[in-house]
């Protein structure tokens, strides 16, 4: 149990390894089973509504409240410059840009992530997923094909809910609460907010995250040792990895995105 | 039955969504006033274009009338070559002048177009000649010095040799 006997570590990496490989080939047959998901519709229409219309609220709600607090803070140290007409293009471009695609993956991985990882978890625990492969029937196409896909399709227009949310929210307190002018506000965000590079990768964005968070809280599940515990623990891992990819992938794409 | 119902829930879901991309498309980036006016390019050469960006205005009378749509270098005259855009409503005189001028102190920069006297107008394809740099606060900062440089050795020039700096 030490960390620091040979065949400890050396018995650690191999398992880490394999889980590793493990991952990367369920990955790969989840995104070659698009074409004979997108067969049965119906499974993933139910997935889209379990996953996107139960996190609608959480969703709009937040990103409702971050442009209530951006356009505070974001008068408050633009009106040092005397600039506070582009107040509505510093809300826009951190929604649109970041804090759009990230927050929404954080609390998707919370709000979403994890009741898939319980999910298939407890279809484990309960010897569910043995029985579907008893029956012929391949739990990863039937089970977590669906889920993967509908968290793909979701997350890019939660993330432009709440980016939209967030605006609205900015323009409530700049434009209705604190008085900034209307027209410069609406005119600084036409002119500084690009539809491809700003916009577009926003969305991009949030596709990269709508893959990663799904596949992990599905791989979680999948993974969990089929036991309250293991449960438990498999979701706790959910948001953790899930949090901490999102971050570091938001970090790697705005270098490559805006640079 | 039960079918049907989420596939209701599940289109309004993605009405949703498809509603806050069109808004952020629409509102946000505005998408529709890029793409349907009709414009005329022209092109002007500037000794040095200072931070004008793509996509930048062109105003005249503080009106946009225009878009920045390249900048490059021009290797043969050592000038910078600007494409702009001129939006098809507005006709300016062929010798209409170009201006690089900065919105507010810590504003960005944009490009006045002063309209000319003649009968003819500018069309497509065009080239402005008589334009004028943007201003370069380093160059304004040594001219500025050297002006000052220049005043005070004058000044010492006219000031008796010594003895009066030692009262001060």
């Amino acid at each position: 149990m030490s960390w620091y006997k040979p065949s400890d570590v050396g018995f650690a990496t191999r398992s880490k390894l394999a889980d590793l490989g493990l991952g990367a080939r369920l990955f790969f047959r989840l995104l070659l089973s698009l074409p004979s998901t997108f067969r049965r519709f119906g499974l993933v229409r139910d997935q889209i509504h379990f996953l996107g219309n139960y996190s609608l609220v959480i969703i709009a709600v937040s990103g409702l409240f971050v442009g209530f607090v951006f356009g505070l803070q974001g008068y408050y140290t633009l009106q040092r410059f005397g600039s506070s007409d582009a107040l509505g293009l510093l809300v826009t471009l951190t929604l649109v840009r970041e804090l759009g695609p990230v927050v929404t993956a954080l609390l998707f991985a919370g709000r979403a992530g994890t009741s898939l990882t319980a999910e298939i978890g407890l279809m484990k625990a309960g010897e569910q997923i043995s029985v579907m492969e008893m029956m012929a029937v391949d739990p990863v196409q039937r089970i977590l094909a669906p889920r993967f896909w509908a968290g793909v399709i979701v997350m890019p227009l939660l993330a432009a809910v709440f980016s939209a949310m967030g605006v609205i929210g900015g323009w409530a307190v700049g434009v209705v609460m604190i008085g900034v002018d209307a027209g410069s506000f609406w005119s600084q965000i036409q002119g500084g907010v690009d539809v491809w590079k700003d916009v577009g990768n926003g969305v991009i964005k949030s596709v990269v995250f709508g893959f990663t968070v799904t596949f992990i809280a599905l791989l979680q599940g999948f993974e969990a040792q089929p036991t309250p515990e293991g449960v438990a623990s498999a979701t706790t891992r959910t948001v953790v990895v899930a949090s901490l990819s999102v971050l570091g992938l938001d970090f790697i794409l705005t270098a490559m995105m805006f640079t | 039955m039960q079918r049907s119902k989420n596939d209701v829930w599940v289109g309004i879901f993605v009405m949703i969504g498809a509603a806050a991309i069109l808004f952020l498309a629409l509102q946000a980036a505005n998408l529709l006033n890029l793409s349907f006016q009709s414009t005329y390019r022209i092109t002007a050469k500037f000794d040095n274009v200072g931070g004008l960006k793509p996509k930048g205005a062109v105003r005249s009378g503080g009106v946009v009338v225009g878009r920045v749509e390249s900048l490059v270098f021009d290797d043969k005259s050592f000038q910078a070559r600007v494409t702009l855009a001129m939006e098809s409503r507005y006709a300016f005189p062929k010798d209409s002048s170009l201006k690089i001028l900065t919105s507010g102190l810590l504003g960005e920069q944009y490009i006045g177009i002063e309209a000319g006297a003649s009968e003819k107008n500018l069309v497509a394809g065009d080239t402005i000649s008589s334009t004028q740099s943007a201003v370069v606060l380093e160059n304004l900062i040594s001219q500025f010095l050297y002006s000052k440089a220049a005043d005070s050795s004058s000044g010492s020039m006219t000031a008796p040799p010594s003895g009066s700096n030692e009262k001060k």
